[in-house]
Order: structure tokens, then sequence, then C-alpha cells
């Protein structure tokens, strides 16, 4: 065991029942993790990249394994355990933003917070992040009023108010432009700096992946390269 | 939070919302316009009762509050008025003219204005002719009848000669005689009324005539036992027909609610997917949900009450004389609750589906 791992992962498998078939999506992936460290994924399409996301982020059980998320076991946890761990341990970033479009800006940041069991607005400390982010005028406006980008700005805002061990970010960049996507992969390289947030980040783009400290490589649902 | 939640999750479909808040509001308007009919022309009748002023109210034997088979021969009247401390005896006779609430009730009018002063009127005179009538105001709004209209009641061309004031014993009020000739009802009356020297003198007269042996069956009441018996409790079928409005409309709520939310968790599985993700349990969505449906079943609680003035509106301008309703707010918690019942049942279904969505399934739907 490496004590300074967040993440490690031995022998994980899972399999998806799709009807009567079994869809294996991983085939025993072998990972760790440093805390403070960025790391990108990347992989074809069907490579496991986002099962493995989904396993990190307690959104589905492994089906063997062991997966240690801050020294969480996963494949320990119930449904009501997985839910505890997302709540308060990841912050998700999607690459379709996922805001609630009924909601501000400041309002989909709120509503992590309220799920997360805290009252009241960020700490003072959080203002600046807004400010880093770019997005602390466009709080209190609805996503159908925010561009793309200000959308995923606003999206990882929400997955880091509640200080997450680990944001997983899944291809955060996929529905931006490139100058808005320079912005996003630069702000999760300075969040990633400044505040050692640990950041995973699966994408398609090497250029993207260029922002990680290290990237993975995933084929048919195992791990093939570290670089 | 939650409210705001639930707020702008209403407030972002508000044709869906709407819709279901009047949907809602359907049973609501049902119930309270129900009993509010009920109220209303049960206590006409009893406000039209009490408006004869007289202390005794003798009825055809084995007749009910609301049926009278057998008439009584105008003889009756002359003995009962020689009775000690009854000052005056008045026979009428009533018909009903359309449907079961509308009766025509002929009087001997000197007899009856002796035994109590006469109408109050607000317009015109009392009867000249043996053609003539009077009407109340809910009559003569109902028929936008004036004073020298002519109306056809019973096949027969009435003139109407005045209008009285309502609550005053009948809606329409004719020549006994002519009415009895009408009806082939010769010296028949089927009510008899008997005003006494003193109206403390009530309970001792009514007692001695109950004790009569030849007036056994006969429904003798004072005029306050009469009017006090316009009561939902005393309308046979009364009771379980409210009931069962009540229960078609938890049944309306449920299906209207159940729907309304079914459609909105298809709508929102991508948003619950969203919540999920950020870390919501399964009771924090159940919770959501059931919230909505509270403050739609409150909308549509307050959409039923608004309605039912509708109604109110409607039945007092198309018709008054007929029937009666009265707004009667003491039912509106409880026909909004009973709503509200029939709502969060009809939410707790898709509720506990999108409670127990995949949170994966749930992210990945467009």
């Amino acid at each position: 065991m490496n004590n300074g791992a967040i993440i490690q992962i031995r022998n994980l498998h899972k399999t998806y029942n799709v009807g009567e078939v079994d869809v294996p999506a991983l085939r025993g992936v072998d990972l760790t993790v440093e805390k403070g460290e960025f790391l990108s994924i990347v992989g074809p399409s069907g490579s496991g990249k986002s099962t493995l996301f989904h396993i990190i982020g307690g959104l589905t059980p492994p089906t063997t394994g062991e997966v240690r998320v801050a020294g969480e076991d996963l494949s320990a946890l119930t449904d009501a355990g997985r839910t505890r761990l997302r709540r308060g341990m990841v912050g998700f970033v999607f690459q379709k933003f996922n805001l609630l479009p009924n909601l501000t800006a400041r309002d989909n940041i709120a509503v992590a917070r309220f799920i997360a069991g805290k009252n009241g607005p960020p700490e003072a400390g959080f203002e600046e992040i807004l400010n880093m982010l770019g997005i602390a005028k466009r709080l209190d406006h609805k996503p159908n009023a925010l561009s793309g980008g200000e959308q995923q700005r606003v999206a990882i805002a929400r997955a880091i108010v509640n200080h997450p061990a680990i944001l997983l970010a899944d291809e955060p960049t996929g529905n931006l432009d490139t100058e808005n996507s320079r912005a996003v992969l630069e702000l999760l390289r300075d969040l990633n700096q400044r505040l050692r947030q640990t950041v995973l980040m699966i994408t398609h783009n090497p250029e993207a992946a260029a922002y990680g400290d290290h990237t993975v490589h995933m084929r048919d649902g195992r791990v093939v390269e570290r670089t | 939070m939650t409210p705001r939640l639930v707020l702008e999750n209403v407030r972002h479909q508000p044709m869906r919302s709407l819709l279901s808040a009047l949907l809602i509001g359907v049973p609501v308007t049902l119930i309270l316009t129900l009993v509010g009919l009920s109220h209303g022309m049960l206590e006409d009748a009893a406000d039209r009762t009490r408006g004869i002023r007289a202390d005794i109210i003798v009825r055809p034997k084995n007749s009910s509050l609301v049926s009278m088979r057998n008439g009584i021969p105008e003889d009756f009247v002359k003995y009962f008025a020689r009775k000690p401390h009854v000052k005056a005896a008045v026979g009428v006779l009533m018909q009903p003219v359309e449907g079961i609430t509308m009766m025509m009730t002929g009087i001997d009018m000197p007899a009856y204005n002796a035994m109590n002063g006469g109408f109050r009127y607000v317009a015109g005179t009392p009867p000249q002719s043996p053609d003539d009538i009077v009407i109340d105001e809910y009559y003569a709004r109902q028929k936008k009848a004036r004073v020298g209209s002519r109306l056809k009641i019973l096949n027969h061309s009435w003139r109407v000669a005045g209008i009285i004031e309502n609550g005053q014993m009948a809606h329409i009020v004719a020549n006994l005689k002519m009415l009895q000739d009408l009806l082939s009802a010769h010296g028949d009356v089927n009510t008899i009324y008997l005003k006494l020297d003193n109206s403390a003198n009530t309970e001792e007269v009514e007692h001695e005539l109950t004790s009569d042996p030849r007036l056994e069956d006969w429904p003798i009441l004072s005029t306050e036992e009469m009017a006090s018996a316009w009561s939902i409790d005393n309308m046979p079928g009364l009771k379980p027909f409210i009931y069962v409005v009540m229960g078609i409309g938890v049944v309306i709520g449920f299906f209207v609610v159940c729907l309304s939310m079914y459609m909105a968790v298809l709508q929102r599985t991508r948003e619950i997917g969203i919540l999920k993700s950020l870390g919501a349990s399964k009771a924090f969505i159940l919770q959501i949900i059931l919230a909505e449906a509270f403050l739609l079943g409150l909308a549509g609680t307050i959409a039923g009450v608004v309605l039912s003035f509708g109604s109110y509106y409607l039945i007092g301008t198309l018709v008054p004389a007929s029937i009666q309703m009265k707004i009667v707010p003491v039912w509106w918690p409880i026909a909004g609750g009973i709503t509200m019942i029939g709502a969060i049942l009809g939410a707790l279904y898709p509720g506990m589906r999108a409670a127990a969505a995949d949170p994966i399934e749930a992210l990945a739907y467009e």
C-alpha cells in the first residue's frame, strides 16, 4: 500500500448485464493515484474510462476487485454508503455540464452544499475561487443564460464547493470551443496546483491530456500504459 | 433549499403546473359545490319555514319531511283552530311545479294575513284576482319576471301581482281555491300552520295534539323543530352521496397527480441523476417529489375554492329559486385535505421510482 495514494485500485472488474448478456467493461484494472495528482485518462470509446470513473465516483459498485478511495473500501459500500461518498468525497464535472436548468448558477452551487449538509454561503475563500473561475458576476443567471464555458466553470465551482478529495472530470472540454477548452483546462490545472486538488480527467484530446501530470492509457477495459 | 428547488421546478413548467392545479381543483369544486348546495337548499327551506311565523306545523298523516302524499280535508283546519291557545289556523296546499324543489303554495290570503300580518313585498301588490300569484325575488330573478309578467305554471297562465322578499314560506304563492281547482283537490290542503296566543305555549299545545290518538302518525312539529329538521342528517342518502363525491375527489386527485408527477419525473430524469451525482439520498429525492405534489395540491385547493365561487355565481344567476348554493368556508380545508391525500398518494409511486433511479442511466437520459 502506498500511504500517499488517494486512490488504490487492484484487479478491478466490472461487468454489466445487458438483457441476458454479460458485457465486461473493466477486465482487471490496476491504478494508483497520489494525493494532489492531476491524472489524465485517455483511450478509445468503450475502453472503460467512464466505467472506471463511475466506480471511483461511487455511482456504481465494482463487480470484483479492490477499490479504495481516501481509505474507503468501495467494494464494501452499500448504496447509501456510495451516496455518502459522492456527497463529500468526490466532485463531478461532466461533458454536458449537467447544471440544474431551473436554478441559477448560485443555487446550483448552493444545492451541492445543501445536499452535503452545509447551510449558508460558502467559506470566504470560495469567493476567490469564483473570481479565479471568472463567474463571480454571473452567479444570478440560469444555465440557459450562460455560455458553454461559463456553464462548465459553474459546474467546476459546484464540484469543488464541498472540498472533495477527488475531482472527476469526464470530457470537461468535449462541448467547448478551443478558447473555452483551454480556459477550463487551465482552471483545472490551477486548482490542482494552487489547492493541491486531486484531479482525474477523461479526455480524447492529447493536448488536453497533456495538462495532467501523468496520463493513463486504457484499452479494452484495462490500463495499458502510464506515462 | 428544498422549497426553492420545488418552487423552481413548478415554475419551470408553468403550463403543466397550471393544468395540474386546475385538474386537482376540480374535485375540490365538486365537493364544495355539493356541500354548498346541500347547505344552501336546506337553509333556504329552513328560512322559509321560519318565515311563516307560525308556531306549529301539521303535516298529513304518514307524510315525511319531503313528501306529502295525503291531503288533509279543509275542515280539519277548523278543528285545529278550536284547540286551546290556537289563535289562527291556516291550511295551505303545496304542489311541486318544477322538479321536487320548486313548490307552488296555494293559500287563503286573508287567513294568512290574519295569522302573521302577510308578506313583505319588494314590488307590486297582493293578488287581486284568482289568476294572480306572488313570487319571491329568487323566482323573479330566475324567470326574469316583473310585476305584470305572465308565467305559465301547471298549464295555467298566471299574472305576477307582486314580488315578495325571499325566505317567506314559498317561492310561488297562488290562490288556494284556484290551485285546488287546477289539481282537482277540492277542499284539500296538505299542511296546516297554527299560530298560538303565546309562543311560550307551543310545547304544551304540541304535546296535547300529539297525545291525541286520532292524530297518531301525523307529523306535528313546532316551527323550530321543522326548521331544524332541514339538515343533512335528516336527508336520506345525502351523506353517503357526499362521501361518494369525496371518494371521487381522492381518486381524481390521485390520478391527476400520479400522471403529472410521473411525467415530471420522466422529464427530469437527468436532473434526478445530477442530484444523485451530488450525493442526494433517496429520501431527499422522494421529499422533493412529495413536496411538489403538496404544492400542486395546495394550488389545486385554492383553484378549487375559487372555482366553487364560479359555481355559486352560476347557480345564483341561472337558477336561484330552484336550487340554492351557499359558500361553506369550513369545508375548504376538508375538501383541500381530501384532495391533498389523493395528491400525496399519487406522487408516491413516481417519487419512489425517481428515488430508485440509477444515477448513471439518469445522467445519460436525453
